[in-house]
């Protein structure tokens, strides 16, 4: 089976490459990237004046499957995904049962391969049953797919079970992923601390919850020599611990999302359960921070942190809604809005969603190399759309983006040589 | 000038006008207080209901004699006999309420943004009696006019709020509703109980109550709730009280014929000594008195005022 995409900007940053080409796919596989191929026996694509890029990856995501299926699914969660340009995606273990042992990693992937619309990649835990006290077998979950470890929403309370679990993991060279938060300095804490939590007579959650926790993780990581992949960073702080650790040498990434780096603490104005995420939104400075680390490379990737949730589970008072929004619909546009606003140019923004996650969970996808498998996404990065949760093939509706006015989609999303979705 | 919010949800979207023709409404209607029969028809046939889910003696009683004084028909609910101890989520609580077509619910809730909450999924009239860390709209009314009654106005005034700022409501109404009348609010506490960025809120902040109650016109003392001592905020109602107290001979700080207030309940010998609550200075009963005939104003201008006259 043969497909062209003719005539498209192709950009793949890991080649170096910004250029009109056409791409020839046989077989799912990337067989040839030049200026003019005729192949009159391939399904044809059209490009023209269009961007061409690797299929997007978000390495931070909750797809709910299994024991949360009311919220998402696997079906849902990669429907959504490839709606997204989203080919490639890791899923956090926080489902139920959680994903600490072999058979529910295996059928998170078995899943995902016979009836999902996107590469799922397993995220394990760390402890047993994110209990925080015992190692979860991550020598047998990473043979069994697990791309790297995490205890997400529930962060490793002992530093000594945290140190064992940077040497443990680096053993089968897997990172740790890290929720970097201090639960003790959260409390029941609902939105960022600062005057409008005052004002609005909300907990506040400091700034110092996410930055002591972030610095004993990279010191962690620089102690054991293990590999650190840092969540959602959304403090000035945090961006700059990441910054100095890098500098130094320690073997630590990180991601931002892109509500960190659109929205402020601002949108909880009117109790708004839809701004309502963990980490919260912060203010204008550490937004500054955030886009000012995506654009000197302090921070690695951009992931959405997508975390569905049941409409009835966000119709509540805010301090008992839950936190999380969906992001896979949303991430393109929101991300090249970083270009529009010149933090980025579109190299840069490509890479963020391709080879440099791909590069932090281990997966050889992210690229348009020949010979590489064919996720691909072509974009129209100008088509305007507005965001309206209703048309969402996620079964979450949780945005605070609803009704935004947003720039740029993909047209049709490709999974090793397949279409999964085209508009 | 008319005045007929749909809502009083909190005084921060009030202008001061609005705030004064609240007060002077309750003018008119305090004289009703004190007659022989303390009943007039205004509200006759307007259905209010008192929808309490936290515990409250002084606001719910004053709400409810401020309706029936109207000669509305006010229903009491609170959390413990309703239905949220099965489940019941807010909105289908207040849902099944409303399909009993009340005119008004006076709510008052634990978690802030519940009065905003139920205002944007009701059709009837909300009325915050309080809301988490939030708003209390009717105490800081209440306030406002106490303040007039012994001051002649709060332009130009100082008031000290002392205690646990933090998770106060009172607080955070009195500081719009006094600083859009023209006092200056001064506020004081220990550091753990100063939310950050609470000057913002127009007030001046304090960590000393001798300064903080320097030449002050008014005095607000805030109830320190007992099971907070020995947590993470104070080390023990001892300690507080011997820093954070007010005495009489801290009172003496203060302008001489300054007013000594307190929204209740009391902590005899925590925050305020017995001495200062039953001393010449305060008037602690007269806000409770005057707390019926605000939440009148309130109950009488949401209903829609003088229109309801014309009809």
């Amino acid at each position: 089976m043969k497909l062209i995409i003719k005539a498209g900007r192709v950009i793949d940053p890991a080649n170096g490459l910004d250029a009109v080409r056409d791409i020839l796919v046989e077989d799912g596989v990337i067989v040839q990237v030049t200026e003019s191929i005729s192949a009159e026996d391939a399904e044809s694509v059209d490009a023209t004046g269009k961007l061409v890029v690797p299929g997007l990856i978000d390495i931070h995501t909750h797809l709910r499957d299994p024991g949360f299926e009311y919220k998402e699914d696997i079906i849902s969660g990669t429907r959504a995904a490839a709606a997204g340009g989203v080919t490639s995606l890791a899923c956090m273990p926080n489902t139920a049962p959680v994903n600490d042992t072999l058979a529910v990693t295996r059928y998170i992937i078995d899943k995902a391969k016979t009836e999902g619309s996107a590469n799922v990649f397993p995220v394990g835990c760390i402890s047993h049953g994110m209990q925080g006290e015992v190692l979860a077998e991550m020598g047998e979950l990473k043979a069994g797919g697990c791309v790297a470890f995490s205890d997400d929403g529930k962060p490793v309370v002992s530093s000594e079970l945290m140190r064992r679990a940077f040497e443990y993991a680096d053993t089968f060279d897997a990172p740790l992923i890290s929720h970097a938060e201090d639960k003790s300095l959260v409390g029941e804490g609902c939105m960022n601390e600062g005057p409008i939590a005052t004002e609005l007579g909300l907990k506040g959650i400091p700034w110092v919850a996410e930055d002591a926790a972030t610095a004993r993780d990279i010191m962690l990581a620089e102690f054991t020599g293990g590999r650190l992949h840092v969540a959602h960073v959304s403090t000035k702080g945090s961006v700059e611990l990441v910054r100095q650790a890098k500098a130094r040498g320690v073997r630590v990434t990180c991601e931002a999302t892109p509500h960190h780096f659109m929205l402020t603490e601002e949108a909880v104005r009117g109790y708004d359960t839809n701004a309502k995420m963990n980490p919260p939104l912060r203010n204008s400075i550490d937004l500054a921070a955030v886009r000012a680390g995506l654009a000197d490379g302090t921070i690695d990737a951009i992931a959405t942190d997508h975390a569905p949730h049941h409409y009835d589970e966000k119709n509540v008072e805010f301090n008992l809604a839950l936190n999380g929004i969906v992001g896979l619909e949303t991430l393109l546009p929101l991300a090249l809005q970083l270009v529009r606003d010149g933090v980025l140019d579109l190299s840069q923004a490509v890479a963020l969603m391709t080879c440099r996650p791909a590069a932090i969970i281990g997966v050889n996808r992210g690229t348009l190399s020949v010979g590489a498998i064919a996720d691909i996404a072509v974009i129209d990065p100008d088509l305007e759309w507005t965001v309206e949760p209703n048309m969402f093939y996620s079964k979450g509706r949780n945005t605070p983006f609803a009704g935004l006015s947003v720039r740029g989609a993909a047209l049709k999303t490709i999974l090793a040589g397949r279409v999964v979705f085209s508009r | 000038m008319s005045f007929n919010p749909k809502h009083i949800l909190g005084i921060k979207d009030l202008s001061a006008d609005e705030i004064t023709f609240i007060l002077e409404t309750a003018d008119s209607f305090k004289e009703i207080n004190t007659r022989q029969i303390k009943k007039v028809p205004t509200l006759r046939g307007k259905t209010i209901v008192n929808l309490f889910f936290e515990a409250s003696t002084r606001t719910r009683t004053s709400f409810e004699i401020a309706g029936k004084r109207l000669s509305a028909d006010t229903v009491n609910i609170s959390a413990s006999s309703s239905s949220v101890v099965k489940g019941e989520t807010l909105e289908d609580t207040a849902q099944n309420i409303e399909a009993m077509h009340p005119d008004i619910i006076v709510m008052r809730h634990s978690a802030s943004g519940a009065c905003d909450y139920l205002a944007q999924r009701l059709a009837c009239s909300v009325v915050n009696a309080g809301d988490g860390t939030h708003e209390h709209p009717s105490q800081a009314l209440l306030d406002a006019f106490t303040i007039r009654q012994h001051k002649g106005s709060c332009a130009g005034l100082t008031v000290t709020i002392a205690g646990d700022i933090t998770h106060s409501r009172v607080v955070r109404s009195n500081i719009y509703c006094l600083t859009k009348l023209g006092a200056k609010v001064r506020i004081v506490g220990p550091r753990t109980m100063v939310p950050p960025g609470i000057q913002q809120l127009g007030c001046e902040v304090f960590y000393n109550l001798e300064e903080a109650i320097k030449d002050a016109d008014v005095i607000m003392m805030l109830r320190i709730q007992r099971e907070r001592q020995g947590k993470t905020l104070i080390p023990s109602l001892r300690e507080y009280s011997r820093f954070f107290g007010l005495n009489e001979q801290r009172l003496k700080l203060a302008k001489p014929d300054a007013i000594v207030m307190h929204p209740g309940p009391m902590n005899r010998g925590v925050e305020i000594a017995s001495a200062v609550a039953d001393g010449a200075q305060n008037v602690i009963l007269d806000q409770v008195e005057n707390g019926v005939a605000v939440r009148m104003a309130l109950l009488y201008l949401v209903a829609g005022g003088d229109k309801l006259q014309e009809n």
